[in-house]
């Protein structure tokens, strides 16, 4: 999975055009109502919903972002990540082998999984920069994400400042995005905006913008600790600013909802926005990933559903 | 396709909605469907098939219904209907609720019914068509239940025939007999010959749910059973949703019978893009405003004006959306577009895209499936002068200009002869609500588009029709005062010699037009005498010119409607003061005109007063509402007024000038007055009055002469909003006649005296404008 990033050219750091943050324009009704009515828009069934369905498994960064976190624990994670689904399920979809798009952990577990996963192509997702509050001073911030690259982290998720926002200092933003993104190297950065706590979609469309021109890689709605996580009109006004990023400069940013997305349903839909709003390039993981740890089990028993033409058990799949 | 390409792919393969129970429904019916009369299905008579617009093939059968079949449905209809009052709004409403419940219950075989037999996406027929049903259905047994208490001076109408269209066959069946029913009326129902199929389901329902046979009765055909409808003696009411010219044409045909109307007519609303828009949210809302129904929606915003700095990027991710449009299988659940109704419908569309299309620049997708489909279409660079821009397509086609300011945008919304609905997209809370009341239309969404409810009144002006359907507003169509009518007495004209001499100085009586005492352009004038036959004076002869001069002078004067109920209140109790000091000359003139004792005179002089007063006290207290629609937001129904009113005064010389006059400027509108024809000359004595109680010029023009020929004059306008008579003479029909060309308001006495109640002066004074204003950050 390492090796397809190389298909995207990076999207770079540009410089902070205040002129875009100013003419931001989210309206909230309206953005909610094309989210009401977005999965009542398309149905995806039958053979298509498996596809669908193992295509989103492609797009986990499979999490653990525990206190009680161990090695043992990480290590079975990171076979779950090789192995996601049951062999006769995969066999019965004429398919071939598939992993999760990625294994997300916190800095002290990098090695163990750059471990764990040798060899599978899998590469390992950091929260970094003082995750989930990133309050911590800036130079450590900086030096942790150091670490968890020469740990052999291939992609760091950073957490921004939402004071900044907060405080509509879109320079100190921009800078700290910028020193983030020149931290990471070669690895790819997505930039967690921690929606929940922006106060209006408004402030997320600004942030997603600072952000992008900061040159993140990829712009992430949510640590999942914040009490609000990923929300389809949450979604719906990162992924515009990205369309927007891209119809702009060229490049395109990735994006990854993360936290509350437990449901194969649900994942369908955030398929179906991605595909009506920024359309086919971004179905793939380089451009999209769920953050999630439960969703996997529940596509699981969808797919083996679909397999047998049973309701299926959680207990029927292996556990992460 | 293997999962494996599709995982490729993603593709979003088909998910087609099962249509095996709803075509049972209608292979239970062999050899074709019959009608709902008086309470059973008669035997299919002379059938003609029904399409599914989607494959071209027959669906179903449908009854052609014959004049005895209408006479049959209107007299037992007739017959249930003084049962059907008498049981009281309490019991219809419990039928009512059965009716929504069971609707409910059969949501999905009506959805998939309805996709069937119209072409749209079964996304639509499920998610709007039918829950709205399902609401307006409980909503008015609401109404029904409360009908006692909250509105005690109405009663049914009675018999109300219905016409509806083929775009939302169930929900125009829903918005027409849901009202009707609760207030107490009778129906009998004929929908669009294209799409009988729910109606007919619902005949059914209404059979489950025990509604007394002749309540609802419905029969199929097409334009001949309506017209026989709206012909027959046994309707006292017409309620008509669809084309302007055919509700032209019912207009002409219903006029002077008596019976009530209610049009629902076109549009060509536009759809206001301002540069601080969200774009990409007004981008949705266009999508959804121009291409749901396959753009077949009378109220669709099919005319996109954008503010220019903004109009090439609202153009390219217009174009970019309208790429992920889907077209085809209407029972594919992920399909955006179905059908269009019938292949008549869609040559229509083609022929007239493609007879402007160079007018201006066309964009349009290629793909549409073969069939009776349409592809989405934007054309751009238009100009107002364009057909394509003024005619209504109902088709998926937007078209569009742009425009550099605000009151630019406002000019061009307005330049239509249409008045349905409109959206204004700003983030700006301060211009959208600015330009909101500006606009000439029933019905207006502020960032948003395609919002309905049963608590908001929905309906337009101009040639989009008249009356409102949903809310409390919507049930003044039908209903009716309780009152009894006696005839309207006309005046004795006293005859003289035109030579006897009168002691008193001549005086010049004249028009009153634009604040300016004027001759009458024709150059003539009546003589005047008084019961013993001695000359008064001479009235002036107003004619169409003067009429003319006189809605001049009523536009110009239109910040007369944007002005402070306050400062109106205030101008009233002024005129009406006035009035006072004079009250004893005006009760010497007017005894003489009419030849009244003195004490009947003074009696009248009060009367005028104390209307002035009252109408002064109700300027500011006409409360507009807001009603309490199931989303985040407000819906305003504001009383706005009607604009220019023409109104003929019955022959109290001065009571029934002023009961036209106080109501209509204290709710905004500006009045062409035409004085008692028998007894005009107390009127222009008031002029002085309004002379001395700054009154602004053109508010109030005061005519005399002819009600028969100022009356067609008036009514023919097309820059005058409504018509009034109370006249004495017999002009009802005329007017009514004569208001088909613009679809004015009218609102006459058909040779019965009125005495309307202070609520239907104001609400004939008024136009329910409903403004949706969702919100939220």
């Amino acid at each position: 999975m390492t090796s397809s990033h190389e298909h995207e050219p990076r999207n770079p750091i540009s410089s902070l055009n205040l002129n875009i943050i100013r003419d931001v324009q989210a309206n909230t009704s309206a953005i909610e109502r094309r989210c009401a009515s977005l999965p009542a828009r398309r149905s995806v069934k039958k053979a298509h919903q498996a596809a669908w369905l193992l295509k989103a498994i492609t797009m986990i960064d499979l999490t653990t972002l525990s206190g009680d976190d161990t090695s043992e624990r990480v290590k079975r994670l990171c076979a779950k990540a090789a192995h996601p689904l049951r062999r006769d399920i995969l066999q019965a979809l004429e398919m071939t082998p598939i992993t999760t798009g990625a294994v997300c952990v916190y800095h002290d577990m990098v090695e163990t999984a750059v471990g764990a996963l040798k060899g599978t192509g899998i590469p390992v997702a950091a929260v970094s920069t003082g995750f989930p509050a990133g309050l911590s001073p800036l130079h450590l911030r900086i030096e942790e994400i150091k670490e968890s690259v020469k740990a052999g982290a291939q992609e760091i998720d950073i957490v921004i400042s939402r004071r900044h926002v907060l405080t509509g200092n879109w320079q100190a933003l921009y800078d700290e995005m910028a020193q983030f993104r020149q931290a990471c190297g070669s690895a790819h950065v997505k930039a967690i905006l921690a929606t929940g706590e922006l106060g209006s979609l408004r402030n997320v469309a600004r942030a997603s913008h600072v952000c992008m021109m900061a040159g993140a890689d990829f712009i992430k709605t949510s640590t999942g600790k914040e009490a609000v996580n990923a929300t389809l009109p949450v979604s719906l006004v990162m992924i515009r600013a990205i369309r927007e990023h891209f119809e702009r400069t060229g490049f395109r940013v990735g994006y990854k909802p993360a936290g509350g997305i437990s449901k194969a349903k649900d994942a369908l839909t955030y398929l179906t926005l991605i595909k009506e709003e920024l359309g086919h390039d971004w179905l793939s993981p380089h451009l999209f990933r769920f953050g999630a740890s439960s969703l996997l089990n529940d596509i699981e028993r969808q797919l083996e559903h679909h397999t047998s033409g049973h309701y299926s058990a959680s207990w029927r799949h292996a556990s992460a | 396709m293997t999962i494996k390409e599709i995982f490729e792919t993603m593709d979003y393969g088909e998910a087609p909605e099962s249509a095996t129970e709803a075509l049972n429904w209608i292979a239970d019916h062999q050899p074709g469907f019959g009608m709902f009369i008086n309470g059973a299905m008669t035997a299919a008579g002379d059938l003609f098939p029904s399409h599914n617009p989607a494959t071209g093939e027959a669906l179903a059968h449908i009854t052609q219904a014959t004049l005895e079949d209408v006479d049959l449905a209107v007299s037992a209809a007739g017959n249930a209907q003084a049962e059907w009052q008498n049981i009281g709004g309490k019991k219809r409403a419990r039928y009512l609720y059965a009716i929504a419940r069971l609707i409910q219950k059969h949501a999905r075989l009506f959805s998939v019914l309805e996709t069937l037999d119209n072409g749209k996406p079964i996304r639509e027929a499920r998610d709007a068509d039918i829950p709205l049903v399902i609401r307006h259905f409980y909503y008015h047994a609401g109404m029904a239940h409360l009908m006692q208490e909250e509105l005690p001076g109405r009663a049914p109408i009675g018999v109300c025939g219905q016409i509806i269209p083929w775009n939302f066959p169930l929900l125009m069946l829903a918005w027409k007999i849901a009202p009707a029913l609760a207030m107490g009326n009778t129906v009998v129902l004929k929908p669009a010959e294209y799409t009988s199929l729910t109606a007919l389901l619902f005949a059914q329902i209404c059979q489950e749910a025990g509604l007394p046979a002749g309540v609802v009765n419905i029969v199929t055909g097409d334009g001949k059973v309506g017209d026989a409808i709206v012909r027959h003696d046994g309707i006292h009411k017409v309620a008509f949703t669809g084309s302007t010219a055919v509700g032209k044409h019912i207009r002409k045909v219903t006029a002077g019978s008596g019976k009530a109307l209610t049009l629902e007519l076109g549009g060509k609303s536009p759809y206001i893009i301002f540069d601080d828009a969200d774009i990409d949210s007004a981008i949705e809302g266009v999508i959804d405003a121009i291409f749901f129904n396959q753009g077949q929606v009378c109220c669709a915003g099919s005319r996109l004006l954008v503010q220019e700095t903004v109009a090439q990027k609202v153009y390219t991710k217009l174009k970019a959306r309208m790429q992920k449009l889907r077209v085809g299988n209407p029972l594919d659940k992920s399909v955006d577009m179905g059908a269009i109704v019938d292949p008549k419908q869609l040559e229509r569309i083609a022929n007239l895209v493609d007879e402007h299309a160079h007018e201006g620049d066309v964009y349009q997708r290629e793909d549409a499936p073969a069939g009776c489909f349409y592809n989405p279409t934007l054309i751009t660079g238009l100009h107002a002068s364009s057909e394509l821009m003024q005619e209504e397509i109902f088709g998926p086609v937007l078209v569009s200009c742009t425009f550099r300011t605000p009151s630019e945008a406002v000019q061009l919304a307005n330049n239509t002869r249409y008045g349905l609905a409109a959206s204004i997209w700003s983030e700006n809370i301060n211009l959208a609500l600015d330009i909101a009341p500006k606009i000439n239309a029933g019905v207006i969404w502020i960032n948003g588009t395609n919002m309905f409810d049963a608590a908001a009144g929905f309906g337009g002006i101009r040639e989009s029709g008249y009356g409102r359907e949903g809310g409390w507003e919507g049930l003044t169509a039908y209903t009716k005062p309780i009152a009894d009518r006696t005839p309207v007495v006309s005046a004795e004209i006293f005859e003289g010699n035109i030579t006897a001499q009168s002691n008193q100085i001549d005086r010049t009586a004249k028009l009153y037009i634009g604040g300016k005492q004027s001759r009458p352009d024709s150059g003539y004038c009546k003589a005047v005498f008084d019961k013993e036959g001695e000359l008064i004076s001479h009235a002036p002869l107003a004619s169409r010119k003067d009429v003319r001069n006189a809605v001049e002078a009523a536009h110009k004067a239109s910040s007369w409607s944007k002005s402070s109920a306050h400062l109106r209140a205030q101008i009233l109790y002024y005129i009406a003061e006035n009035m006072n000091a004079r009250s004893h000359e005006f009760a010497q003139s007017l005894s003489r005109l009419a030849g009244v004792t003195s004490q009947e005179a003074a009696k009248e002089v009060e009367e005028a007063i104390d209307t002035l007063f009252t109408y002064g006290a109700w300027c500011d207290k006409f409360d507009s509402a807001a009603k309490p629609v199931p989303f985040r937001g407000v819906a305003l129904a504001m009383n706005a007024p009607v604009g220019v009113i023409g109104a003929f005064c019955d022959d109290r010389p001065l009571a029934g000038l002023i009961d036209v006059i106080a109501p209509s400027i204290a709710m905004g509108n500006r009045i062409i007055a035409v004085a008692s024809e028998a007894y005009p000359l107390v009127a222009t004595d008031f002029y002085q009055i309004l002379d001395t109680s700054d009154v602004p010029a053109g508010v109030v023009s005061i005519l005399t002469g002819s009600h028969m020929e100022l009356g067609r004059t008036v009514a023919g306008h097309y820059d005058i909003d409504a018509a009034w008579s109370f006249s004495s003479a017999d002009i009802s029909k005329t007017i009514e006649e004569e208001s088909a060309g613009s679809l004015k308001r009218t609102w006459v006495n058909n040779g019965y005296d009125m005495r309307p109640s202070q609520r239907e002066w104001l609400m004939q004074s008024t136009e329910v404008k409903t403004i949706w204003v969702p919100y939220g950050e």
